[in-house]
């Protein structure tokens, strides 16, 4: 197996692109991956999206992305595992790369979400949990989390200004993203005083319905280092399943997928939780991002809570998460939402943070997630 | 998201919960599955649910889908059985006020929604404070 | 000897109040509730209809028959609100209680009327040793015009009854139905309310034909009202019943047990046949009962039951009918009844 570095990245600002299809968002957004990388030619390549056939009625993508993007007829392959596409592409093309098939491999991530009305896109998303089990009887994406929540606050006395701490936050650091969809900060009094979506959540606990791709371009580390690249080493990578259904779950606030997959990619990086500098984390709901810092081993199990709350995880502090803005506030076009984190931490590992530079960071970890933890893909980048 | 033959399939579940049981693991399974998760056995046995049980975790949901738009808001929760089995509904007949986890609540046969004005009537299972 | 084997009731926990209605029309709610005799009555929730009522009741009534939902040969849903145009609310029903597929299937309509034919039919099956068991159910969810008199009393329940030749709660011992073709309420196809002849509903329709069914059974067994220990008569409002009651011949005792109507309201199908759960509830073995049904249209089954010793072992198995009118209530206020009488809806 040959080391993989990432030599290249890409990401336009995200929003509601109402002038972008699909496939312009995409192909622009890979231009400048590629531009990055220096090269205009690949092996193969990757695309996560969650739900093209629901969004906008493609499928097919794979061969239509690798055609816009003048790259026919290498192979190209679309992925879907809900929300966690975009990290599960990069782990397909790490393994590509890595077993010699390919050298050059690009992997993205795309959503077109703003030409259906706002019920359809609610739709759409809940289809990643149970149709006959949990979405037959009402449930919502938010309503799912929104359970998680509840159990979480009764077993745990997480509190409700805990979870808005970490809306705050990561506003905090989008507010330094141009590229973020809202890059502005709020309140703790802003989120609380939200419009409820599915007690106890409120719209500001929530991530958005946003257009955006992004891309990420890999190849052995040897040829990184022919090419004079700075060398950001994908150490580890780790991927796993859990039922999709909350209610089959041993424990409701447990996200076992998670650990699971962190659990493979700190082996294979050999390193532990507090050997990491800086992580992206899976913050589709601010309750999300508590409990994956418990299962990510950040924090003890049920103290999930105090981590934004502490200052733990804010940009001065023990472990910066979500740099970015985090999918709160950088947006979440679902497919392209694990490729961006990717972005971020290349940019972190780079220097190139601006901002929000996080000093001296040299490992850093990305955590992607679909549904409600029904799979999890987590990477470790480490530069050389 | 219901057609007819989807709605169909899932009557012996929906109305009757039937579900299937690992004789080894003593586990029950809803929905029913083909082999059991822990130790792959192929010949599940059939099993029936128990009726009652306490609420793990509930919200109420503000935002609904479509077709459940004129019953927003409502509350849905994960609900432990007796038999240990957890199920995901909606719970009714209770002031959101009333709500708690711990909760006891019964099963009630009632209709889940209707595909608009002219198509099919989708019944289940809810819960009702005991 | 045949006859009923378990029986059961379902009310929804919901109430609206006679002043409630009346607040909205500007009518004057004291004088309702004397002429009506009515204090309030159930609303069915949005997720309730004639078909989830008559599962619920269904499924207490085989708590007390104690059978095996499969020996059950028929299953009939009377009632003048089936959720379906075309469509049977019988198979769901079946479906749901585990009786299908051996067994026979039909929807019943005939106004308020339509639960008794059930019941009817079933029980002739069981007599004539065509089917084991049989279950007939009478449940409605029917509505009053808004503003219109029938929207003070118009209201939701269902009663169940399993009918068998073993184990009986109570014996059949004998039945008669009493019929004409009276225009006195109607409801014309893709009409939403339905209409009726004013004052032309009394004598003519309801007393004529409660008269003519409870005179033709009595004198068919060979009873007089005195014999009788309970009498439920078809409940539209709280008085007629007390009325046909007295030019019958029966006491108010008599009739009191079965008479939920001042506080449930006129569940149409499921009047007659609630009012009977209720009585049962209260009975003891040797009692003997007569029920009186009314449909529009016009007609009226009677049956005459004894109940059994087995009444004592199977009363509390279920709940008891006064018990699900009484307790557990939750008011509603108008618009919220609106919506769920669906009189109010939002955009497509």
């Amino acid at each position: 197996m040959r080391d993989v570095a990432v030599i290249g990245m890409g990401m336009t600002k995200w929003g509601e692109l109402w002038e972008k299809s699909l496939r312009t968002i995409f192909v622009e957004t890979a231009l400048l991956a590629l531009d990055d990388a220096g090269v205009n030619r690949i092996d193969s390549m990757y695309v996560g999206s969650m739900s093209s056939g629901v969004f906008v009625g493609q499928e097919h993508i794979a061969s239509m992305l690798a055609d816009y993007l003048g790259q026919n007829p290498i192979p190209s392959t679309r992925v879907e595992t809900a929300c966690a596409s975009g990290g599960l592409a990069l782990r397909l093309g790490w393994m590509e790369v890595a077993s010699g098939i390919s050298d050059v491999v690009l992997v993205g991530g795309v959503e077109k979400m703003t030409d259906v009305s706002g019920y359809e896109a609610t739709y759409a998303l809940s289809t990643a949990a149970d149709q006959e089990y949990e979405g037959y009887h009402g449930i919502t994406f938010p309503g799912l989390y929104a359970l998680i929540a509840r159990a979480h606050m009764e077993k745990y006395g997480t509190t409700r200004e805990q979870l808005a701490m970490v809306a705050v936050k990561n506003h905090h650091n989008g507010s330094m993203n141009p590229l973020a969809q809202f890059p502005f900060k709020i309140t703790v009094e802003a989120v609380l005083n939200s419009v409820m979506v599915a007690d106890p959540l409120r719209i500001l606990d929530c991530s958005p319905i946003t257009d955006g791709a992004a891309a990420a371009i890999i190849c052995p580390v040897e040829m990184a280092k022919e090419m004079g690249k700075p060398v950001i080493k994908i150490i580890g990578t780790g991927h796993a399943t859990d039922s999709i259904a909350l209610s089959s779950r041993k424990d409701i606030t447990w996200l076992e997928a998670t650990y699971q997959a962190a659990k493979q990619a700190y082996a294979m990086a050999d390193k532990k939780p507090h050997d990491i500098d800086i992580i992206e984390v899976h913050d589709c709901f601010t309750i999300a991002e508590i409990c994956v810092l418990e299962a990510l081993g950040i924090v003890e199990k049920g103290k999930g809570g105090v981590a934004a709350e502490e200052g733990i995880t804010s940009l001065e502090g023990k472990i910066p998460v979500n740099t970015s803005g985090g999918l709160k506030a950088k947006g979440h076009p679902v497919g392209a939402t694990g490729v961006a984190q990717v972005v971020e931490i290349v940019k972190q590992l780079r220097g190139e943070a601006g901002d929000r530079q996080i000093k001296e960071a040299r490992t850093g970890m990305t955590q992607n997630m679909g549904g409600s933890g029904g799979s999890t893909v987590v990477h470790i980048f480490e530069r050389e | 998201m219901s057609t007819p033959s989807r709605y169909w399939r899932e009557i012996p579940q929906r109305y009757r919960l039937e579900a299937n049981k690992c004789e080894t693991c003593d586990a029950k399974f809803f929905p029913p599955r083909l082999l059991c998760p822990q130790c792959k056995r192929r010949d599940l046995v059939p099993a029936k649910l128990a009726e009652r049980g306490k609420v793990l975790t509930y919200t109420i949901i503000r935002v609904p889908p479509h077709q459940f738009a004129d019953q927003a808001p409502y509350a849905v929760g994960i609900v432990e059985l007796d038999d240990g089995v957890k199920l995901t509904a909606q719970i009714v007949d209770c002031d959101f006020e009333e709500l708690k986890v711990g909760q006891r609540v019964r099963i009630e046969f009632r209709k889940i929604f209707q595909q608009g004005e002219s198509g099919i009537l989708c019944y289940g299972y809810k819960f009702v404070p005991e | 000897m045949d006859g009923i084997v378990g029986y059961g009731a379902y009310i929804p926990r919901n109430r609206i109040k006679v002043e409630e209605i009346a607040k909205v029309w500007g009518a004057d709610a004291p004088s309702y509730k004397r002429g009506l005799m009515l204090e309030e009555k159930s609303v069915p929730s949005l997720d309730q209809d004639t078909i989830t009522m008559s599962v619920e009741a269904s499924k207490c009534a085989l708590k007390r028959a104690g059978i095996d939902p499969s020996e059950i040969g028929a299953v009939y849903v009377g009632s003048e609100s089936h959720p379906y145009a075309v469509k049977p609310s019988g198979t769901v029903l079946a479906e749901a209680i585990g009786a299908t597929p051996e067994v026979h299937s039909a929807d019943f309509e005939f106004a308020c009327k339509a639960g008794t034919e059930g019941m009817y039919v079933a029980l002739g099956l069981v007599r004539a040793g065509e089917i084991k068991y049989g279950l007939a159910v009478g449940a409605d969810t029917s509505q009053g015009a808004p503003g219109d008199a029938l929207e003070y009393s118009a209201a939701a329940g269902a009663a169940a009854f399993v009918f068998g030749k073993e184990k009986v709660v109570a014996k059949a011992l004998e039945t008669y139905s009493y019929m004409t073709d009276t225009p006195d309420f109607w409801r014309r196809e893709y009409q939403y309310y339905p209409q009726h002849g004013g004052r032309f509903t009394g004598d003519p329709a309801y007393f004529k034909h409660i008269m003519g069914a409870a005179q033709g059974i009595m004198k068919k067994a060979g009873v007089q009202p005195s014999d009788l220990d309970y009498v439920i008569f078809h409940q539209p409002n709280g008085k007629f019943p007390f009325r046909v009651g007295k030019m019958l011949g029966f006491e108010r005792s008599q009739i009191e047990p079965g008479w939920l109507v001042n506080r449930l309201g006129n569940t149409y199908s499921g009047s007659s046949p609630l009012g009977l759960t209720a009585t049962f509830d209260i009975s003891k073995p040797g009692d003997k009962i007569l029920i009186v049904s009314y449909g529009s249209g016009a007609g009226s089954d009677a049956f005459i039951f004894e109940v059994t010793e087995r009444i004592d072992e199977v009363r509390d198995l279920a709940p008891k009918t006064r018990d699900i009118l009484d307790n557990n209530k939750k008011y509603i206020e108008y618009g919220v009844y609106a919506k769920f009488r669906q009189k109010i809806k939002m955009a497509e």
